[in-house]
């Protein structure tokens, strides 16, 4: 069951890509587990890692010692473009983002993250130029993603914090702030469901035909 | 009676599926088919027996095993220890939710894509969806087919819905008549490279005009399936005679008076005069030509006959993965494509592992012999191909031509189960995606269609089709 979230509050890591896919979040060798386990060390592995398996030098971005810990991206437009696994979302929670912030995100991707409390945010082109310059001007500067007040904080350039906020959509913000489980929210209308069923029958029974065990 | 609003396709099957819409809350959506296989379900029936949910509609829901499935001789055991846990993990999951499997040794296995279509399970005006984000190819048949994460599979597992926002309709009009040579694949890749890998983002796009109306089937799935390559999660074409005669006596499709009655009730399918769409792009397809991408998306595409851009080339937001793409690829912007040197050729995958796409290639490798030195594999997408491509003959052709004929799969698409680039090598591939490391690490892929793959199997380097005599008029306009 969901964990309920509110607010995240890190320093940030920039990836200035467009079109990230997920098979660079999550190779799909690493699709062949059945559970969730592992996926950190999978995020952006090739990347990571020469086809012969060692470290690249320098070092990429993510394992640097001074981005371990970052909660925050600050991507380029259309991140998460590709394949439908939602090992990507799992893969980013579990090295340990929260949220991410781009200019626009895959459809598939979006609905996974959101599934998975990690809070995709759409800014402007101008809002995320004006966020590289500042995270390039401060690049230790801790931001806070607050779903509650749809709100980004950065610390400002003249010691006055900076605010502006962002859109998401009103069901998924109440599920995650909640840590509801959609799930049971639609089985909790299950009588409206079969009502509806009751008056349209299925259109196939794939059980028809199919190979006996 | 007041007149109806003039709706499109996508409205009128969105309005048939709505069983409730809360204030504020996302519509939930019966769905009509779900569509499992072995990578994306795993953890989905986990969450199903945490709760201690059943499948709801064991009838709605089919599995087979493609992604991690070998494609070679299917007596030896499968070596990969976590492919074998996998495979043997959907059997069992399947077992024990009741849901109908076709798994290895079934005649009628194969890429999820390609068996829903050949059983006549993937009908107009359904939904449809399942755990790959290529289920936009049922979209052909005027369904609302897409994909969906695992946090979603298992919703569809336990409810049969799913929470949804309406989608946004973006028209995609091809007119006029593709010239010999040119086919499907070219006519997405076309899109996608004047568009952009997030040009359909929000939307849904419904393919139009003549081009499209004059395409087969098969040929309409190679369009849908690369709707996603395009940033939209489905891409459907309004059901025609072409539609029903190709269904028409599927193990699944409505028989007798039964029949009849879909048929009618499919005829209404199609938009409506005067319905309008919230974005429209028109393309001539008579100026089509085969296309070839040459970067690390799918929209990095340009013609066979063209030369590789530069980041100077493109515009200044493109140029940073103009770059990264070149190097990548170690491709030189201004050299031609055509003659750019190959390792591997691959035919197949759920965009191009048909029939259709198996006698496209079998038509220019008649009588000839892959180049020295070039691996070169098909790979039918499900056994019912592989068996009509060997009544045809076809398998006899690609052996001739010193290719490999294997066993149905995703394969070399995903490179998930052996099959893939080692690092450094070109590929050309009818796959769908040229990420980086998608083919197998720091393989590179160039996406083309099977005419232009068969071509560049020939003579080992990037080729247009249309300079290749071929046996058959598989290469004639429509």
């Amino acid at each position: 069951m969901p964990e309920p979230f509110s607010k995240v509050t890190s320093r940030v890591i920039a990836i200035p890509r467009a079109n990230i896919d997920t098979d660079q979040l999550c190779p799909a060798r690493f699709l062949k587990i059945t559970d969730k386990a592992g996926l950190a060390d999978a995020l952006f592995f090739d990347w990571r890692f020469t086809p012969d398996g060692a470290r690249r030098e320098p070092v990429s971005f993510i394992d640097e010692p001074h981005n371990q810990g970052r909660q925050i991206f600050l991507v380029g437009d259309n991140f998460g473009s590709g394949s439908s696994r939602e090992h990507a979302p799992w893969a980013l929670r579990a090295w340990g983002v929260r949220a991410i912030i781009a200019t626009s995100f895959a459809d598939i991707f979006k609905g996974n993250a959101l599934k998975n409390a990690l809070i995709p945010i759409v800014v402007s082109p101008e809002r995320y130029a004006s966020l590289t310059a500042a995270l390039a001007a401060d690049p230790d500067a801790q931001w806070t993603v607050d779903l509650e007040t749809q709100t980004v904080t950065l610390p400002g350039g003249k010691g006055a914090p900076e605010t502006f906020d962002f859109e998401i959509d009103p069901f998924s913000r109440t599920m995650i702030l909640a840590g509801t489980d959609e799930i049971g929210y639609v089985l909790s209308r299950l009588p409206v469901i079969e009502a509806w069923e009751a008056t349209h029958p299925a259109r196939v029974e794939t059980r028809e035909g199919a190979p006996a065990r | 009676m007041m007149a109806e609003r003039p709706r499109t396709l996508v409205e009128k099957i969105w309005d048939d599926h709505v069983t409730a819409s809360d204030p504020g809350a996302p519509a939930i959506l019966a769905i009509d088919l779900h569509l499992v296989h072995e990578v994306t379900s795993p953890q989905a029936f986990t969450g199903l027996r945490a709760r201690g949910a059943k499948v709801r509609k064991p009838g709605q829901t089919v599995a087979t095993a493609d992604h991690s499935i070998p494609t070679t001789d299917p007596s030896i055991p499968i070596a990969d220890e976590l492919a074998r846990k996998q495979l043997a993990q959907i059997e069992e999951n399947c077992r024990e939710f009741g849901i109908p499997f076709y798994g290895k040794g079934s005649v009628s296995r194969g890429i999820v894509h390609v068996i829903g279509p050949e059983l006549g399970l993937t009908q107009p005006g359904m939904t449809i969806v399942c755990g790959d984000s290529h289920t936009a190819t049922h979209g052909a048949f005027g369904a609302l087919a897409f994909g969906i994460g695992t946090s979603e599979i298992e919703m569809v597992l336990a409810t049969q819905t799913l929470l949804q926002r309406k989608p946004k309709t973006f028209r995609v009009q091809i007119d006029g008549r593709l010239q010999p040579g040119v086919g499907a694949k070219d006519i997405i890749l076309a899109l996608i490279a004047r568009i952009g890998v997030g040009g359909g983002t929000g939307h849904v796009f419904e393919f139009t005009g003549d081009a499209i109306r004059a395409l087969s089937m098969e040929e309409r799935m190679t369009v849908c399936n690369m709707s996603i390559e395009g940033g939209a999660r489905a891409g459907l074409i309004a059901p025609d005679e072409t539609t029903f005669a190709y269904l028409k006596g599927r193990p699944h499709a409505p028989k007798g008076a039964a029949w009849d009655t879909a048929v009618a009730a499919w005829r209404k399918l199609p938009t409506d005069e005067g319905a309008t769409y919230d974005q429209t792009i028109v393309i001539d397809g008579d100026k089509l030509e085969p296309m070839v991408t040459y970067g690390i998306n799918p929209g990095q595409g340009i013609s066979v006959t063209g030369r590789i851009p530069g980041p100077a080339d493109v515009a200044p937001a493109d140029r940073e993965e103009v770059e990264r793409a070149l190097a990548y690829m170690g491709l030189e912007a201004g050299k031609s494509i055509a003659g750019q040197k190959l390792d591997v050729v691959f035919i197949g995958s759920c965009t191009n592992g048909r029939i259709e796409d198996m006698r496209a290639a079998a038509s220019v490798l008649r009588d000839h012999h892959v180049a020295a030195g070039l691996r070169v594999l098909v790979v039918p997408g499900s056994q019912q191909v592989k068996k009509q491509a060997e009544s045809e003959g076809l398998d006899a052709v690609f052996k001739a031509a010193g290719a490999e004929w294997r066993e149905s799969g995703c394969s070399m698409c995903i490179a998930m189960n052996g099959d893939q680039l080692e690092p450094g090598q070109y590929g050309i591939s009818t796959s769908n995606r040229n990420f980086q490391g998608r083919q197998g690490k720091g393989g590179r892929t160039f996406l083309a269609s099977p005419l232009t793959a068969a071509a560049s199997a020939i003579t080992g380097v990037v080729t247009d089709p249309r300079t290749v005599a071929t046996s058959t008029p598989a290469v004639e306009a429509h």
